[in-house]
């Protein structure tokens, strides 16, 4: 910024909301990492304090390792997320293409039909999603969840990059046409490099649902080989009795494969985010 | 042979009709120039030359053959864009030789041609860059490359110089008449500048609301203008429009281009007050409030000094005054 538009005082106070929204956004996560490091009795006598040597305890990651098949859970999770993904990316980003490209009867409503997904929440569908399930042999297996989560994230996606697809240059695509390109080479060479920065923020968006989902899995995968992080951490929650110390070690765990699926995608997501009010 | 020949072309989007019946024929070689006011139907006319878009009714021939049904990259035509639409992710030289590639051309050809096209227009510096690290005027003159590799049956133009500014633009205006003139191309150019068409074109294609207004060479257009609309299109300023009936005349409407205007301090047809002048160096603008007929514009050749409120005589030349009738028809 220039020394004639800022001042300390006013730059003093951004950064002091801005460092008291990140510790109230942080605080949770914190207190669930600390823990988890933390012996039982430790975590009911004094929660908000960091493990120290005296309190620190690894028996939350030695449960979570031992019992249950949490390798299993954590390899279920990442192909459920990452298949459903990128089919909400293509498909979404190959429908918002036709929407906004082509001229046909009925792009308005279909453009309407699309999005109405965004307004209707998915889990109203839920019987009718295990009634399909069942009929169709799908039950306890990953593909069900695949299926349902890239229903629930391509409208928003639809949405979402139609209206940046719209902006993309007509005579790009036209010299693409007059050069001899397919449609869909247009689409994959042309136009899709064009739309990475508001599909890396797409991706965000679809992804921390269904990495954090525990209905569907809960319903439609709940067998032991087909079970999710989420599912699979709710073992040592019990009626009576929960582990803590495992809860918050599978929790902690399950934070690590979206912030890395977040770190590559970031720098683009801060790009669509800001390209509209920078540019 | 007609190079291009266009019959009762006619487009609509949904209810809205932009294009009217477009009747029109390119010579071999020729060069033809659209302009028109913006939403006059003359980039959409392009479009429906190069196979972007399709007629509603009426028939396009490229080199005799109709076309009608054959998809842009097979009607032999290239195409350079207001924006350049040079390929972002490949260097100048794969954005020149794309076209030849899809069309199945052998490696060598590609690279010969490259090689021609790069040279005239001085491009061989940039082969290895990407569109990103070129200046607007280079950017350009990559995108006229990619049309020259081509070698098409048909150059078209959709209002390539209105992203450059002033001074690139004469020069790449001079290079598009030079390789007109070296490559004896067809070529059609669309543009909303009047200097543009007047200064590139055999012919002018004067379109206005979806019609054509008059077809001819610049010097015809400027001289016997078909009607009010192309009078006032073609010249700047503007020609002066006067109330015939102020002037006791049985036309609607008379009119007279500011350069045919003399002016004259003590002596005149009609006498008025100047309101303001504009001093070019070359030529000054006189905007002068007549009794008789009205705010009329004069331009005169080289410096002349007047000031706000003075007194001023404007005698029309009668040889090169235009007569209209009432719906703005020339009366000759």
């Amino acid at each position: 910024m220039s020394q004639a538009r800022s001042s300390p005082a006013r730059t003093a106070a951004a950064h002091a909301i801005l460092i008291v929204y990140t510790l109230i956004a942080l605080f949770p996560v914190l207190i669930v990492v600390m823990n988890s490091f933390k012996s039982r009795k430790a975590i009911f006598r004094s929660p908000l304090s960091p493990p120290s040597a005296e309190t620190f305890d690894l028996v939350g990651y030695q449960t979570v390792l031992a019992q249950g098949n949490f390798p299993l859970y954590f390899q279920n999770s990442v192909v459920v997320t990452v298949v459903a993904l990128a089919i909400v990316l293509v498909f979404g980003a190959m429908a918002a293409f036709a929407l906004a490209e082509y001229r046909f009867r009925g792009n308005a409503l279909m453009g309407l039909y699309l999005a109405l997904g965004i307004m209707i929440p998915i889990r109203l569908g839920t019987v009718a999603i295990l009634e399909m399930m069942v009929a169709s042999g799908l039950v306890n297996t990953l593909t069900a969840l695949v299926l349902v989560y890239s229903a629930q994230g391509l409208p928003l996606a639809i949405f979402i990059l139609t209206e940046f697809t719209r902006q993309i240059s007509d005579d790009l695509k036209n010299a693409g046409r007059i050069d001899g390109l397919s449609e869909y080479r247009i689409f994959f060479r042309l136009v899709l490099p064009l739309l990475r920065p508001p599909m890396a923020t797409v991706a965000v968006f679809t992804m921390i649902p269904i990495w954090n989902d525990l209905w569907f899995p809960l319903i439609l995968a709940p067998a032991e080989a087909t079970k999710t992080v989420t599912l699979g951490a709710q073992l040592f929650l019990g009626q009576f009795v929960t582990n803590w110390n495992a809860v918050l070690a599978a929790l902690s765990l399950a934070i690590l494969p979206v912030m890395i699926l977040y770190l590559i995608f970031s720098r683009q997501l801060i790009r669509g985010i800001t390209s509209g009010a920078v540019k | 042979m007609d190079a291009l020949k266009l019959e009762k072309i006619r487009k609509s989007f949904g209810q809205v009709e932009v294009l009217k019946g477009i009747d029109l024929q390119v010579a071999d070689g020729e060069f033809v120039v659209f302009v028109g006011p913006s939403g006059c139907g003359k980039s959409t006319l392009l479009r429906i030359i190069a196979g972007l878009e399709d007629a509603t009714a009426g028939e396009v021939a490229i080199a005799g053959a109709r076309v009608n049904a054959v998809p842009p990259a097979k009607r032999g035509i290239a195409m350079v864009f207001q924006t350049y639409a040079l390929y972002p992710h490949l260097s100048v030289r794969d954005n020149m030789g794309l076209g030849l590639k899809q069309s199945g051309a052998p490696a060598a050809e590609i690279a010969r041609r490259i090689e021609i096209a790069s040279t005239m227009l001085s491009l061989e510096p940039y082969l290895a860059r990407r569109p990103a690290e070129l200046s607007g005027g280079q950017r350009q003159r990559v995108a006229i490359g990619r049309a020259v590799v081509r070698e098409p049956k048909l150059f078209l133009f959709d209002e390539p110089l209105s992203n450059l500014d002033a001074a690139l633009r004469v020069n790449t205006r001079l290079e598009i008449a030079q390789l007109h003139k070296r490559l004896s191309a067809t070529m059609i150019y669309v543009t909303h500048d009047q200097v543009e068409a007047m200064t590139l074109a055999d012919r002018i294609v004067v379109l206005n609301a979806g019609r054509v207004e008059q077809i001819g060479a610049p010097m015809e257009l400027y001289n016997n203008p078909a009607n009010e609309f192309v009078a006032g299109f073609i010249g700047s300023p503007k020609m002066n429009f006067i109330d015939g009936a102020r002037l006791g005349e049985t036309a609607r409407t008379v009119g007279v281009r500011p350069e045919h205007l003399a002016v004259d301090r003590d002596k005149g047809d009609w006498k008025g007050t100047v309101m303001h002048a504009e001093h070019l160096g070359a030529d000054t603008n006189l905007y002068i409030d007549t009794e008789k007929a009205g705010l009329l514009t004069a331009r005169i050749f080289g410096e002349f000094r007047a000031e706000p409120g003075e007194t001023i005589f404007a005698t029309p030349d009668p040889a090169r005054t235009c007569r209209f009738d009432a719906e703005g028809r020339t009366l000759r």
